[in-house]
This record gives structure tokens, sequence and C-alpha cells, in this order.
């Protein structure tokens, strides 16, 4: 085992080899790696959201309609009637995704979506906290946060279900929007179609974590690596968030 | 926290063979990075075959217009009726051809099987880090091998965009006959690779930073390793981002968006009308990898020539950081000049400066592994083996290829030479010919590690004289054809007078182009015949210093039998005045030295502990530059 070797008598360089430089095993690493090119990734359809954004002219502000305010029927409508959602602009996203789920005819902008966003980021919360019952071998623990994890990832992937089929039922496809150029709405499905299809994997590889921790495997490992590995990307996800939700709901 | 971390991944005693060898797991997944180092090589070296027999076809057709050649029809069947290549199936063969040279032949073919190669036994680790996923990066590659060939067979023929599949002939499947099917597969191809690619560029640039061996400080590196590790961070960053745009390109193919298109009317296009994107976008899209993608490409073709040429110069490499500092500087660089592919989409031109400012520089650092080169082959004891024929072959092209680029990079010249011949010239030349050599290079050098055996020398050097004159006499009069404003990419040039004055220059490129590929010929016999036939190989049949010539000739799980060596010396300790031998191995320890591992490192860049070796027998300017630069050794 030189490696071992190595580790405990070279202390003076951290790159001189027969260890790793950042003190991390390969596995996490190699996650940190995977992160980083996954990021490129979502840039580069933020890139295309942004170059077709740019070539339409801002969205006009809104002064037509207050939060709470009553939302009549046939609002789509109405307001491609007095030009607020026309072809050549692009839509104000906060008169675009102002529903919420069991509350009818009241003007609620990005409500919703908040909340998601709220839902998505107590998951990342309840993840660092198994991570770091993780670290004192709390097993019990571990595996109770890993179900709020889970519980919250799928509460996040319910609430998109949700926003796409309004999305859908009120006209927009990826070849066509009420709203205002048909890109809008392609990008919108596009850019959050692939970033839910990340949260689905995350919340895939979190239940085989979870049942991983349930067997035990890791308390016999002597160690919850795993479970920090999958706490990288889940955090990734979220924060990838972040930017989709930036994007696309507030600029 | 770190110790337990590392004791539980350190690949000391993984895979010694506790279980029983099948055909299967010995020969198809396997997870030895030797045998997939092999796969990757052998795949690579069927697609080149592929990929240079398509290129003999179009050349036929350029050469001879007018000519009908009844093998055709016998092997294109109804893309060759009666003997005359079809206008369209022209388009798809140089669209694969491109995209097989690129891809496939020196993206996976060379980086994959060196970097799966050299870098565990280059750095002394047992495996790659994940040797899992290093053989998921060859099946990936594999399938993505084979739904391109599956492409050719389809109706419309395969992908006929151009290598760069620009829209709108990509994105509306009714464009021409290969937009059809062949595009859908030239795209899911393309993603396979990709996934293959990120697989194996994880799994590389972790083997470099976390498996070395004590010893094996980042600046004791051998350059290849240096090379093969910024090739893959390159493609870790650029590949995703061809992704992203695929995606895109997909969705405007099958699902009705018009992210990459503008006005076209819905007749056209599916029963939609597009309107409102852009092809621009996909240009931007696709060469934020294209141009990273040519240095994926020559990065490793360098650093296996830095390794051959100090090897068979018998002296240290030249200017050791200042090469590193060089791969550094083109890898930063080659992400903000991908805008002079696109010097005449009507860009801004202050945006062009920009990008033609970026691309200038990136001469410099390019100049600066040019003349290290030099100076390392400068009075050196040189044994012109194929490998450092091949080797210095590759720093002939990077020359006469790179000068042109500094044509091209200029925006205003760009716009009378862009989409010519010249460019041809200028691609095939830095890209084409000096990638290939520096793969031969490493195929002859590292021939006997990977099959225990020498290839043939004398073949060798025929097939590198063939090579080497063919591909000068093919790609060298297309300069100036471009100058003369012939177009690439055109199927027949007998049309235009102005342009068919050239016709008996393309006869000649033809002809040489069939000696080249004749060359190859002999490559192929001698490299499958040494399998079984060639010498013996000893363990360092090239008395060189790096590791893998310690581990034994018999290939075993985990390289090395008993402990991996240490590492006491960098990688080009060759001709050392005071020493016996004129090479000194990396793990060998320096005597008259405190040991290494207590010594105070303040610096990642040691000091030199010893004068240059060989610096009494350069010139004085050569040292005095040296000395200059900061970087004697
Ligand atoms: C075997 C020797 C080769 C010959 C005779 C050859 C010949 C040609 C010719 C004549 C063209 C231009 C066709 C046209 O524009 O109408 C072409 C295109 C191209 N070749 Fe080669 N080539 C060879 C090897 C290579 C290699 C090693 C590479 C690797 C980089 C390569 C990459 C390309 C690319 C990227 C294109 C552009 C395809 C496109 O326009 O989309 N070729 N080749
Ligand atoms: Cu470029």
């Amino acid at each position: 085992m030189s490696n071992t070797t190595a580790l405990t008598t070279e202390k003076k360089s951290i790159w001189g080899g027969g260890k790793s430089p950042f003190s991390v095993s390969y596995g996490k690493l190699m996650m940190w790696i995977f992160l980083l090119s996954d990021a490129f990734t979502f840039s580069s359809l933020l890139v295309a959201y942004g170059f077709v954004r740019h070539t339409y002219p801002s969205p006009v502000k809104n002064e037509l309609i207050k939060p709470m305010q009553h939302l009549e029927e046939g609002f789509v409508e109405q307001m491609q009637h007095v030009g607020y959602f026309t072809d050549d602009k692009w839509p104000l996203p906060e008169l675009v995704f102002n529903h919420f789920p069991f509350i009818h005819g009241m003007h609620l902008p990005l409500f919703f979506v908040s909340l998601m966003t709220f839902i998505l980021i107590f998951s990342s919360v309840t993840m660092v906290l198994a991570v770091e019952a993780g670290h004192r071998m709390a097993k019990k623990e571990v595996a109770t946060y890993m179900i709020w994890t889970i519980l919250g990832g799928l509460a996040f992937l319910g609430c998109q279900a949700w926003e796409w089929t309004t999305f859908i039922t009120e006209g927009a496809r990826l070849d066509s929007n009420p709203f205002g150029p048909m890109a809008f709405a392609a990008l919108f499905f596009i850019v959050t179609g692939f970033h839910g299809f990340h949260v689905f994997s995350g919340v895939v590889l979190n239940v085989i974590i979870y049942l991983n921790v349930l067997k035990g495997t890791y308390e016999k490992r002597g160690h919850y690596e795993m479970v920090e590995k999958v706490g990288l990307y889940w955090h990734f996800v979220d924060l990838v968030w972040v930017f989709v939700f930036t994007f696309f709901y507030l600029i | 926290m770190s110790n337990l971390h590392h004791d539980d991944h350190s690949h000391d005693n993984h895979n010694h063979g506790h279980h029983k060898e099948t055909f299967i797991s010995k020969y198809v997944f396997s997870m030895d990075h030797k045998m997939i180092a092999k796969q990757f090589l052998i795949t690579g070296i069927i697609m080149g075959t592929l990929g240079m027999a398509m290129s003999l076809i179009f050349r036929l057709q350029l050469a001879y217009p007018d000519m009908k050649f009844p093998f055709l029809e016998s092997i294109l069947g109804q893309w060759g009726k009666d003997g005359k290549l079809d206008p369209n199936f022209y388009l798809a063969l140089i669209t694969i051809h491109g995209t097989i040279m690129v891809f496939y032949v020196l993206t996976a073919g060379l980086s994959g099987t060196f970097s799966n190669l050299l870098i565990p036994l280059q750095v002394g680790a047992r495996d790659m880090a994940s040797p899992f996923m290093n053989m998921l990066s060859y099946w990936f590659f594999f399938l993505s091998s084979v739904v391109l060939i599956i492409s050719l067979f389809v109706e419309g023929g395969p992908a006929s965009a151009g290598w760069t599949v620009y829209p709108p002939l990509s994105a509306l499947p009714k464009a021409v006959p290969g937009s059809g099917t062949g595009m859908t597969l030239w795209l899911v191809a393309m993603i396979l690779f990709i996934a293959s690619a990120l697989l194996g560029g994880i799994n590389y640039i972790t083997t470099v930073l976390n498996m070395r061996t004590k010893g094996m400080k980042m600046t004791r590196l051998p350059l290849t390793i240096w090379a093969f590790l910024l090739t893959a961070v390159l493609g870790l960053l650029s590949f995703p981002v061809l992704m992203g745009g695929s995606l895109l390109l997909i969705f405007d193919r099958s699902f009705g968006t018009s992210f990459y298109l503008a006005d076209i009317p819905a007749d056209l296009a599916g029963g939609i009308e597009r309107v409102g994107g852009s092809p621009i976008l996909w240009q931007h899209l696709f060469w934020f990898l294209g141009h990273p993608e040519v240095y994926i490409i020559l990065l490793p073709a360098l650093g296996i020539t830095s390794e051959v040429i100090a090897t068979n110069a018998r002296k240290p490499i030249f200017g050791y950081r200042a090469m590193i500092g060089s791969i550094l500087a083109i890898a930063v660089l080659s992400f903000i000049v991908w805008g002079h592919h696109m010097f005449m989409t009507g860009m801004n031109p202050f945006l062009g400066s920009v990008f033609m400012l970026g691309t200038l520089i990136i001469a410099v650092p390019s100049a600066v592994k040019t003349f290290n080169y030099l100076a390392t082959l400068w009075q050196g004891n040189l044994r012109l083996t194929p490998a450092m024929m091949f080797a210095i072959g590759l720093v002939s092209f990077f020359i006469t290829g790179g000068l042109t680029g500094i044509w091209l990079g200029n925006a205003a010249l760009d716009i009378n030479l862009h989409d010519t011949y010249f460019v041809v010239a200028h691609f095939h030349l830095v890209m084409g010919s000096a990638a290939i050599f520096g793969m031969m290079s490493g195929i002859y050098h590292w021939y006997p590690k990977m099959f225990r055996r020498k290839m043939n020398e004398t073949l060798g050097q025929v097939h590198f004289w063939l090579t080497l004159v063919s591909a000068y006499c093919v790609f060298f009069p297309m300069h100036f054809m471009g100058l003369a404003g012939v177009p690439r990419r055109y199927y027949a040039n007998s049309a235009y007078d102005q342009f068919n004055v050239f016709i008996d220059m393309n006869q000649f490129v033809t002809i040489a182009a069939l000696l080249g590929g004749a060359a190859q010929l002999i490559f192929l016999w001698n490299f499958f015949s040494s399998m079984r036939n060639g010498k013996r190989s000893e363990q360092n049949p090239w008395e060189s210093n790096t590791l893998e010539w310690t581990a034994p000739v018999e290939h075993i799980h985990g390289n090395w039998p008993g402990e991996i060596p240490t590492v006491y010396r960098w990688a080009y300790d060759y001709s050392k005045p005071g020493s016996e031998q004129d090479f000194i191995p990396q793990n060998v320890p320096d005597e008259g030295q405190v040991d290494e591992q207590v010594e105070p490192n303040p610096t990642h860049f040691e000091p030199s502990k010893t004068k240059a070796p060989v610096a009494a027998r350069e010139t004085v300017m050569f040292s005095l530059v040296k000395r200059w630069l900061g970087f004697a050794k």
C-alpha cells in the first residue's frame, strides 16, 4: 500500500503524488468534475435563451392588474387584445404564470413558482442535514433526512407537473404560444424539462442511497460518502434551478 | 476524514485477478485500461480506413468529373449509377469523412487510445480511477460508431450538411436527401459520442489528479500526461455545449420549434411556419465546441511528440515548464476564439477584431512549442526510429499548417479565404496531417507496450516517407486553388471555367492521395502482422525514462507485480553528465540528494537542482534564452 505510506510520511507538498491533492476520494472528485461539465450543458441552454430573448423587445410593464386582483375568464385573450401578448414581444412572466392550485379567479403572479423554489431549497437543507448526520454515523437520522429530501424532490416534480399542465391547457405548445413568441414556450418546456429530468434522476439516486442506508451498506463501509456525493448533485440541481428561475420568471 | 477516503479508494489491490477471466471479460467487456486502449485504437483504425476510403472516392470525382468509374456502381449502388458519383452523395461523403476523421479517429482514436494506455502507466496507478466508467466510455464510442455506419445505409443517405451540420440543411428534414434519417442518426451518434467523451474525460482528469504515485509531482509528469489532462478538460467543458445545441436541433427537426430557423414557410418545414430563430445561434454553439475540438485533436499529438522527441534525441525536453505553460495557455485561449469561424456571418466588426486578436495570440504558445521541439532536436543524439520520424513530421506540419492559420485568423483576409480550398489546405495540414502523424508516432512508439512486440522498422520508414510526401502533395497545392477562389464542398469544378483551370492540379492531388492511401496499406499490414510476427520487445525498448517501461512486458492487472514504483525525478533525465547510461528512469533514486519527500518545497516548481545536462553542448544563445526565461532545468 504505497499510497498509505505516502500519506503518513509526506506532509509537505500536497501535489507531490501518492495522495489526493484535494483530500477527496476519486469518486467525489469525479462528481465535482461531472457537475462542472453539466453546468456547461445548462449554460448552453441558458445562452440560447439569452440569444433568442435578445432578439425581442422587452416586455411591456404591467399596469393593468395587481396581485390578488380578480382574474377574469379569458384573461389571455384580453391580454392579447390590449397588446400585452403579441408575437413580436416577449411576454411578461408574471402575467403568464399567475395561477395557484385550487384558487380560481385571482391574479397571483409567480406565487406558485416561489413555492416550488422554496420546496427545492428546503430539500437542499434536509440534504445538508443528512450529510451531517452521516459524518456522525447516525444511521437513523441519515435515513430520516433522506426521506425528507426525497419527498421534497417529489413535491417539486409534482408542482412542475401542475405548472406544465396549466401552461399547456392555456394553449402553450412547443410550436405555438398564445402568450407571445413561440420560442418562449419552447424554451420554457425544454429548459425546465431538462432541469426536471435532473431532479427526477436525483430523486432516483436518492431513493437508491436511502435503501442502501437502510440496508446498512454504509454503516458496514464505515462512512457515508455516497450520501455526500448525491448531496453534491442535489445541491447543484438546486443551484441550477435558481438560474433557471431567474431567467424565465424574473427577467 | 481524508485518511479514510484515501485508504478506501486506493487501487492498490484491486483487480488482482481474484475472478476467473473469460473471453468476454478479457477482450470484450474488459475493464483493464490497457485492453480498453487497444479497443479504442483498433476501432479508430477501422474508422480511419473508412474515412480515408471516402476521401479517395470524392477525390476521384474532383479530378475526373466527367469520367465514369464502373466500380463505383458496384460499391455504392444507386449513389454511383453508371459509374458516376451522385452529387448528393458527394456531400454526404465529405460530411461523414470530416465527422469520422475529426471525432472518431482523432478524438476517440487518438486521445482515447493514448490517454487510456498511458495515464495509469505513466502516473503510476494500478488502473483508471473508475475502470467501469472507462469500459462504458469505450462502449458508448463503439455504439456511436455503429450508429454512424448504419446511417450510411439509410434511405436518402447519411447526413450531408458538412461536418459542422449547419442549419437549415440540418434542421429541416426535407432540405436535402441526407437531411432526413441520415441527419437524425448523425445526431444520435454524436450524443452517444459525447457521453463517451465525458465518461472518459472525467476518468482521465481524476486519475491524473488523484492517483499519481508517490513522488510524482505535477512538475514531474511527462508532457504526454499534461497534454491528456488538458485535452480532457477541454472536452469536458466544450462537449456539453454541443450536447445542448444538439438538443435544440433535435427539437427543431422533430418537434416544430424554430431555434435555428428564420422565415421558413410552412410547406417547406413540415407544416409549421418557422420564424424567430437564427442559424447563427447554432454556429456559436457548434464552434464553442468546434474550436476547442481542434485542440482536443492536436494536444495529445503534441504531448506524444514531446515524449518521443526527447527520448529519441536523448536530450531533456527543452523548456519543460514553458511547454506546460503553453499547453495551459492554448487550453485557455481556445475557449475564446471560436468566432474566427464566423467572420462572414455579419458579426460586429469590433467583435470580429476581438476574436482575431485572441486567435493571433494563440500563435505565441504554439510557436513556443515549435521552437522547443527544434531546440530539443538541436545537436541531439538522434535515433531516427519510425516514431521519431513521425514526430518530426508533426513538427513540420505544425509549422506549414500553422502559418496559414495566421492568415485565416485575420478577419479581413478571411473574407477572401473563407470556405475556399485554402481553408481545406490549412486544416488538413495543421489538424489532419499533424495529428495523424502524432498518432502514428505514438503507435510506433508504444506498440511494444500494447502488443509486446515491435513493428517492422523498415516498413515503418517506407510508410513514413510515402505518407509525408503524399500528404504534402495532396494538401499543399490546395492553397493555390483556394487563393484563386475555388470553393470547398463543390461537387464538380468543371462547370466554372475559372476553377476548371485547376483540373490538372486536381488530378495531381488525387494521384498523390491514392499513393498516400497505398502507403496506409503498408501500415495496416505492418500493424496487424506485427502482433504475431514482430520482434519480441524487451522491457524498455527505447531506453526511455517514463514509468510505463518499468512495468513488465506481459500485461497484468494492476500494471506492476509488486509495489508501484516511487518517483524521484522528472521524466527527462537523458544524457545526464556523470551518469553511466544516457537515461535515468524516473524511479531511480537521486543519490546525492536528500529524500525529496522531506525536503521543503516552497513552490510547485522546484528550483533547478542540477545544471541543464546538455547545456554544454547547446549553443550559447539557447542557454542564454533559457536562463532569461528562467526555465533551465
Ligand atoms: C486521407 C487523406 C485525406 C484526403 C485525401 C482528404 C481530402 C479532403 C478533401 C478534398 C476535402 C474537401 C472536400 C470538399 O470540400 O469538397 C476534405 C474535407 C474534410 N476533411 Fe479531409 N482528407 C484527408 C484526411 C483528413 C483527415 C486526417 C482529417 C482530420 C482532421 C480530415 C478532415 C476533414 C474535414 C473536417 C473536412 C471538411 C468536411 C466538410 O466540409 O464538412 N481529412 N478532405
Ligand atoms: Cu478555430
